[in-house]
């Protein structure tokens, strides 16, 4: 076994720094909620103020300016897992922030929650702390500036489905689809309708169809439904037969890469104690097995 | 300008694990061998360069001149930051024309501590460091600045492990691989590894120099430049002060065959490349590099040592060794070396 021993280097309630004139000004300001920059002698403001100017050496002069307290983010880090040290025990980002009148960039925490709400020129303002003391930390945070509100909507109804629906759903719960045709077209609708669209005149003629018909054409969802059985499920035109314009419907009982256009389905009706007068009475269309038809 | 030349080298074989030496113990073996290879026990001038926060003991340099022999006293100094800057302070020393020889040697255990945690401390107190922004972070920040190719990365870190695999002194690490990130756009794999170790180089001067090797890798250009320490006064995509210490050295008044350049992050070879100005034909990190093995402290100083190695092996003619301090590359060390 080898020797080893705990060390641990720690000062004690922390180092007492002064921060002479500069960068107490900065901490001073920022006690009372505000950043400010000092000016170099060719104009330039930087921000956090240093003593003297990065580009020349010479001391800076003794205007002070305020800047931001919003900014500009130009780069960023993300911190996937925070250390111990770092200011959010949330994943978060590094930023370096070009408040606005500054000539140089701040770097802080932004919180931003996610990754991909980052973005270069993402305007950012401080989340000040509570009981600020004169401390960079006195910013706990960084926040993007507020682009946007979400509203909660919410308001109810009571719905009836109108006459040719609830004549429709009448057949459902009787195991039967129930269509018309149009005295003028010919053309034969399901669901059943009172009046045709495309000759806009009223509709007399009830016929029903069979529960078998032919996809003309499908979506495969890979987003949850509360209505769908599973993820990814189909959702399908179903042209029933001797009808003229398909109905929107699910597609089960197949796996949804091998579901195509022209395959035959029939409906799978639920058993018949448990119909309502609703469409969930049709589980699904599934294939019948028949050879694809033509379309 | 004295010709002074490296006329030795010696490193450790690196190691990720604390293997249970003490400093002084780390340090031994490459001071016997340039003394091995030099014949020298004595030197005008000895300087070294540590971290005491990697040990976490005030002044903990002093206990590493055990090694050394300090009695009767020795002229003897010490630099805290890589010993690449050792070497530079004891190249201004031989220019002074007194002495003829001098003995560097850098060291450093980084497995104690949390290294991350190690190098926030030489922070500025007032701006960084009380944000806790740590070394990956600071260091992800800058590559970030410079939106790096994922692909340019990879390749690098995938060159510098294999070059690592082949250099018996670096660490045996395998091709990167995973997609996590470390903070991101940094990849655990584009951060250089823990590393413990130890390096030495005798310089010396004119005549002793012919003397003492057969291929004294001449010191042709020596210099170092400094940025402003706080990161938002800089562009991080650029390292203007490895550029200048690269013109003042004159790194572009010839081909460099070789260039070992102090890349602790896979994104960093991107800036110092284009601030050195490297040609696509010249050898970058064929050590591996610190991406391959960074014993902090040793580091610099052993691309030096692995850049004039080249020349003493009689395999290069012109070689370039850069070290860097501080974060983001902040400090920037060049040294051109002709054979
Ligand atoms: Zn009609």
């Amino acid at each position: 076994m080898s020797l080893e021993a705990r060390h641990i280097l720690e000062f004690p309630g922390g180092y007492t720094r002064t921060t002479g004139p500069v960068i107490g000004r900065f901490l001073t300001e920022l006690r009372d909620g505000r950043i400010v920059g000092v000016r170099t002698a060719d104009g330039r403001t930087l921000v956090p103020p240093l003593e003297y100017d990065p580009e020349t050496g010479d001391a800076v002069t003794g205007d002070y300016v305020e800047v931001g307290p919003a900014g500009t983010v130009e780069s960023w880090a993300w911190v996937h897992s925070p250390r111990a040290g770092h200011p959010l025990d949330r994943p978060f980002a590094w930023a370096l922030i070009r408040l606005d009148g500054a000539d140089t960039s701040l770097v802080h925490a932004v919180d931003a929650g996610d990754v991909k709400a980052l973005r270069p020129g993402l305007r950012v303002r401080p989340r000040w702390r509570a009981g600020r003391t004169g401390h960079i930390t006195d910013i706990e945070s960084f926040v993007p500036e507020v682009t946007k509100i979400v509203s909660p909507v919410r308001t109810e109804y009571v719905m009836r489905p109108g006459l040719a629906l609830a004549r429709f759903l009448e057949g459902v719960a009787g195991g039967v689809f129930v269509g018309c045709r149009c005295g003028s077209c010919h053309k034969v609708y399901v669901p059943y309708r009172l009046s045709c669209p495309e000759c806009g005149i009223a509709i007399t003629e009830e016929v029903e169809v069979p529960d078998t018909g032919t996809i003309t054409t499908f979506a495969i969802n890979n987003l949850p439904d509360p209505r769908a059985p599973e993820v990814p499920f189909v959702s399908a035109y179903v042209l029933l037969d001797g009808s003229d314009v398909p109905m929107i419907a699910l597609v089960g009982g197949v796996p949804a890469h091998e579901v195509r256009q022209g395959m035959r389905v029939r409906a799978v009706w639920v058993p018949e104690e448990e119909r309502t007068q609703s469409m969930a009475n049709i589980k699904w269309f599934a294939p019948t097995g028949e050879p694809d038809a033509e379309l | 300008m004295r010709e002074v030349a490296v006329v030795a080298f010696a490193q450790t074989r690196h190691s990720a694990t604390d293997e249970g030496q003490s400093e002084p113990e780390l340090i031994l073996p490459s001071l016997e061998e340039v003394r091995r290879k030099t014949g020298l026990r004595k030197y005008g001038f000895t300087c070294s360069g540590s971290c005491d926060y990697l040990a976490g003991a005030p002044f903990s340099f002093v206990s590493a001149l055990d090694a050394l022999g300090a009695w009767p006293p020795i002229s003897e100094s010490h630099v805290e930051m890589d010993a690449a800057w050792a070497l530079y302070e004891a190249w201004v020393r031989l220019q002074h024309g007194d002495v003829d020889s001098a003995l560097v040697y850098g060291f450093g255990k980084s497995s104690q501590g949390d290294l991350r945690e190690i190098m926030t401390l030489q922070l500025d107190p007032y701006y960084l460091a009380p944000l806790g922004l740590d070394q990956v972070s600071y260091a992800a920040l800058q590559a970030s600045a410079v939106k790096a190719d994922r692909a340019r990365l990879d390749e690098i870190v995938r060159r510098s492990r294999a070059d690592g695999r082949a250099n018996p002194h670096a660490l045996d690490l395998p091709d990167p691989a995973g997609e996590d990130f470390e903070v991101e756009p940094l990849r655990p794999y584009d951060i250089a590894p823990v590393t413990d170790g130890a390096a030495a180089v005798v310089l010396a001067a004119g005549d002793l120099a012919r003397e003492l090797c057969e291929n004294p890798a001449w010191i042709t250009g020596i210099a170092h430049r400094i940025e402003p320490h706080y990161l938002g006064m800089r562009d991080l995509a650029r390292s203007a002060s490895a550029a200048e210490a690269a013109r003042a050295a004159g790194v572009g008044k010839g081909h460099v065959d070789v260039a070992e350049i102090h890349t602790q992050f896979s994104h960093e070879e991107l800036i110092l490349r284009q601030a050195l100005e490297l040609g696509e034909d010249t050898l970058v990190n064929p050590s591996g590099g610190p991406l391959a093995a960074n014993p902090v402290m040793a580091t610099g100083l052993i691309r030096i040592g692995e850049a004039a190695q080249r020349i003493l092996d009689g395999g290069a003619a012109r070689t370039v060794g850069h070290a860097a301090g501080g974060p983001c590359l902040q400090h920037n060390l060049v040294t051109v070396m002709e054979a």
